[in-house]
Formats: C-alpha cells, sequence, structure tokens
C-alpha cells in the first residue's frame, strides 16, 4: 500500500516536479478562490481561465513564453469587461460572457493555423503537469509568494469587500481599487497555474477546493486552509490515480477536486441534519 | 457650535434621476436627527449621500465642514441591506471588529483598546456570548445587533443608520434605544432613518418628514401632526389618541421613477 502511494513519486522526478507545481497551484487558487467564491466572481474567473487562451495560442506559434501570452489574453479580458460596463448599460455579465465565446473562439482559430492543432489545443486546455520544469516551479513559487502577499496586505479590505461593499467604502477602502487588485491576483493565478492543470482545469481547482472550504469554514482564514487542503489532496490523489491507472493527470485532479466537494457538501448536511435533531427534542 | 452635516438646497439621486430636491438641514453634535418616509421617499438616498456612497446632485453639502465621504474615521453606517448572505464564513466577533478598520487602516494591528471596544459594544447589544458564532447561523435578529454592535464598535462623532430597528425583537429594541442614548451622551450625533414614530423618532431632537420632497423639519412635538404625516405617508387614523399609519399612497408626485 505504502509502495503504491509513495513510489510513483520516488521513481521519477517528473512525478516529483508535478506534486511540487501541483501543491503551489494549489495554494494558491486556494487563496484566489475564497474571494472568487465569495465575492461571487465564478463567472469571471472562468472568463479569465479561458480568456488567456488567444494569448497562449499566439506564443505557442510566434514562439514566446506562454505566460507572458496569458497574461496578455488575461489583461485584454479584464479591460474589455470594463470597457463595455462603463461605457454602456450592459451588466458586467453581459459584457464576461461576450468577450469570453470571443476570446475562446479566437484562442481555436489561432490554434487552428498550428500544424499539430489538437496536439496544442489539448495541452493549452489541460496543461502539461508531466512536463513540468524547474524555471517553471521557480516562478509557479514566486508568483504563490505574491498572491500570499496580495491576500496578507489587502486582509481588511478584502474580508469588508466580501461582507459589504458600500461598508468597505465609507470605512474608507475604495471599492474599485481593491476589487481591481483582487481581479489582477486572480489573473496572476490563472496565469501562473495554466501550464500546470491547463486554461479549462484552473477553473475547477479555482472553484472546487475553496467552495468546499466555504461549506466546512468559521472563518475566511479557515476557509483558504481548508481549499488549501483540499487542492493538495486532488494533485496527490490525482497524479497517483493518473500513474496506476494510465489516465490524463490534469482531468483526474480535477475530478478528485469535485468529488472532494461533495464529499463535503454531504459532511455539511448530515452535521446540518444533526444539530437540528439535537435542537427538536427540548423544541427550537 | 461647528456643525457636523450642513446641506443647502441639496437634490440627491441617483445618476441624472432626481429622487429629492431643495434639502436643507443642519446636524450639531450631540444632536439625533431622524429621517421619516415610506420606502421611496428619499431616505436611503440622502443617508448613501452624506456618507459619500453617492455624489450629491446639486446644491451644497458638507459633512465635518469636507466632502461627504472625506473623513471615514468619524462616520459609522449600518446600510439597510448586507450582501454578505450565508456564503461568508464569519464569526459574529470578526464582524464587530470591522467596527475598528476604519481608524486602523490596511496595517494598524488591533489594540487593546480595540478589542475593548469590540467586547463592550457586543455586551450593549446583549450577543457577548455569541461572540463565536459564525454569523449565518445567527437569526435575522441577532445579525441585527451584529451589525449596530458593529457601528458602536467604531466609536463614531457621526452615526449614519438606515432603519436599524428592522428585524429586532422587543429586547434588541430596548438595548439599541440605550445604545443610542448612551452615543449622544458620549457626544457622538445621530442621522437615523425610520418608520417608528411612536418611539425611535419621538426621541430624537429633530425629525425630517420625506416624501419625494421636505414635508416638514422640526422637533417632533411640532413636527408630527396628523397633517404632516397625512401628506408623507398617506392615510392617519387617530382613534386611541396614538398615531397610526397604513402605508397606502406614495408620495411619488417627484419627478423621475421611484428607486428600488
Amino acid at each position: 500500500m505504502i509502495d503504491w502511494l509513495v513510489m510513483p513519486f520516488a521513481d521519477s522526478t517528473i512525478m516529483q516536479h508535478a506534486l511540487i507545481a501541483g501543491t503551489l497551484v494549489s495554494i494558491a487558487c486556494a487563496v484566489a478562490g475564497t474571494f472568487v467564491v465569495l465575492r461571487g466572481l465564478a463567472f469571471i474567473g472562468d472568463a479569465l481561465a479561458h480568456g488567456v487562451l488567444p494569448g497562449i495560442a499566439i506564443a505557442v506559434l510566434a514562439g514566446f513564453s506562454g505566460i507572458l501570452g496569458a497574461a496578455i489574453g488575461a489583461a485584454v479580458m479584464i479591460g474589455g469587461i470594463t470597457l463595455i460596463t462603463q461605457r454602456s448599460r450592459l451588466s458586467s455579465d453581459t459584457a464576461i460572457g461576450l468577450l469570453f465565446v470571443g476570446m475562446l473562439a479566437l484562442g481555436v482559430v489561432i490554434v487552428s493555423r498550428s500544424g499539430s492543432f489538437s496536439g496544442d489545443l489539448t495541452r493549452i486546455l489541460f496543461g502539461e503537469i508531466l512536463g513540468i520544469s524547474v524555471t517553471a516551479i521557480v516562478i509557479q513559487i514566486v508568483a504563490t509568494i505574491v498572491i500570499l502577499a496580495i491576500a496578507a496586505i489587502c486582509a481588511r479590505p478584502f474580508l469588508l469587500l466580501s461582507f459589504d461593499p458600500e461598508q468597505a467604502q465609507v470605512a474608507g477602502f475604495s471599492v474599485r481599487l481593491y476589487h481591481n487588485v483582487m481581479l489582477l491576483m486572480i489573473a496572476l493565478t490563472v496565469i501562473v497555474s495554466f501550464q500546470t492543470v491547463g486554461t479549462l482545469l484552473v477553473f475547477g481547482l479555482l472553484m472546487a477546493p475553496a467552495s468546499a472550504g466555504a461549506l466546512l469554514a468559521r472563518r475566511i482564514g479557515a476557509m483558504m486552509a481548508w481549499a488549501a487542503l483540499f487542492g493538495v489532496l486532488s494533485v496527490f490523489a490525482g497524479l497517483l490515480i493518473s500513474y496506476h491507472f494510465d489516465l490524463a493527470a490534469g482531468a483526474a485532479i480535477i475530478l478528485v477536486t469535485i468529488v472532494l466537494f461533495f464529499a463535503a457538501f454531504a459532511i455539511q448536511n448530515l452535521r446540518d441534519r444533526r444539530a437540528a435533531q439535537r435542537k427538536e427534542p427540548g423544541g427550537a | 457650535m461647528p456643525s457636523l452635516i450642513n446641506a443647502e438646497d441639496l437634490s440627491i439621486g441617483y445618476g441624472r434621476d432626481v429622487v429629492v430636491a431643495g434639502v436643507s438641514f443642519e446636524l450639531i453634535p450631540g444632536e439625533a436627527f431622524a429621517l421619516i418616509g415610506t420606502n421611496g421617499s428619499g431616505k436611503s438616498t440622502l443617508l448613501k449621500t452624506v456618507v459619500g456612497l453617492l455624489p450629491p446632485l446639486d446644491g451644497r453639502l458638507a459633512v465635518f465642514d469636507g466632502r461627504p465621504g472625506a473623513d471615514h474615521r468619524r462616520i459609522a453606517y449600518l446600510g439597510q441591506f448586507h450582501q454578505s448572505g450565508f456564503v461568508l464564513p464569519i464569526r459574529a466577533v470578526d464582524v464587530v471588529r470591522m467596527g475598528r478598520f476604519p481608524g486602523l487602516g490596511l496595517w494598524r494591528p488591533m489594540t487593546r483598546h480595540d478589542n475593548d471596544a469590540v467586547r463592550e459594544a457586543m455586551r450593549t447589544m446583549g450577543i457577548e456570548a455569541l461572540a463565536e458564532t459564525p454569523l449565518r447561523s445567527m437569526s435575522g435578529g441577532q445579525q441585527q445587533r451584529t451589525y449596530l454592535a458593529q457601528v458602536l464598535a467604531h466609536q463614531a462623532d457621526l452615526l449614519v443608520l438606515d432603519e436599524p430597528t428592522s428585524g429586532l425583537d422587543a429586547g434588541g429594541r430596548e438595548l439599541y434605544l440605550q445604545a443610542i442614548d448612551a452615543e449622544l451622551r458620549r457626544g457622538a450625533s445621530v442621522l437615523v432613518a425610520t418608520h417608528d414614530i411612536q418611539e425611535e423618532a419621538a426621541l430624537c431632537h429633530r425629525v425630517m418628514l420625506l416624501a419625494r420632497r421636505v414635508v416638514a423639519v422640526g422637533p417632533p412635538a411640532q413636527v408630527l401632526t396628523p397633517e404632516t404625516l397625512l401628506a408623507t405617508f398617506g392615510v392617519v387614523i387617530t382613534g386611541d389618541r396614538k398615531l397610526h399609519v397604513i402605508e397606502g399612497r406614495h408620495g411619488h408626485e417627484g419627478p423621475g421613477k421611484p428607486p428600488g
């Protein structure tokens, strides 16, 4: 049993790199994902995760860094959403939806110019967790530190924003400024994580562990800790499953996060039901 | 004596839609001032303009002799709706602690003085035993007490409260009225929007009746007459020597659509 759990990682540096990178992505996604869930930014998170596709596609074709391409894609996405929301009467989810499909289609059109169309597309969408370089890990470490630092510095405004944006404004924390800082943090998470789990699946790691954490935690800090734990567990279990059963690693990781979410959901429901039963005999 | 709020011929509203025009009033330190009117009468709009959430559309408005919203350390605001809902994992004590953030800013750590203020505010609203309770498992009344404790913890010079007694039970209302009394004796001023003519408004030094226009301003004994209440609310019955208000026709004759 121990062999089954440990040997895949002891044997190969590919698996070790995958585990390290996956752990770092999980921590970054736990912090950013917590605010995505609390502020109801799921749609913009999803749009960012996919909006980076054309940038990465261009980078793949032109041969420059995928991270740079993703950053350009995210910047265009956020800029476009802000422009449409401010200059028209359309709501932000309409703007997000329009840009979301537009960028996705643009990405596929660009990739279709490449010789290895389906290979490139799969790589961008599902990541290359079994091909992580040391450089990529170093970049991921730096990014994770930056994300943690942003969350620590902005702890008070982010808490107020999640509680009530009007309270944040009256308390002297600019809603526009800190909302944009939060978007920047989410974008940074998406940009550096796509290499590991892909643009399609980074969204899963952003949402599922944080949602599970929201069900179990009583404080935002605890929610992040639960999310990180669920994320790391998913990476570990997903890699093992993919190794032993020869399955796609990125997708296996995401499936585990979803299973863990439903497990947390079941636990929370049982807990609530028991609490209700305890209350009933003596009357509420 | 310098005034905390000075409004002259102020127009308030959303975007280009003016909700109330020609608002003039002054609030001095230690004074309690009530805004009375139906939903959509402009109470919340006026409060939001005073705390700087909405820009004044016309006229002059000075808060602490400056721009509204400029001096966030001295002003505490209780809005009508809280958006956090039931997702946010947060304990009651964390909510009350947020009342200290305006004075602390991004960096300064909570001191013993801050923690004392938080504890004292929770005791005042009778929720000290619920400090560790998650907000989402509290009843509506307990949540409202928590939000009020947050405002009290601020120890601000000006409290701006939008229907603070909504959802409170009789005990909660009693604690709230005592708390406001203590705040006034401390030298703070209170600007409150309310439906409660009998108790809350009667305790204020001055009231303003709003129906998308200013119906009347002055001490409650002079201003709260059947005629002004009729103009504000619609129908008033004074059978058992008490004023009863039945919300019927709203004062929507002003320009633009009523918000909400």
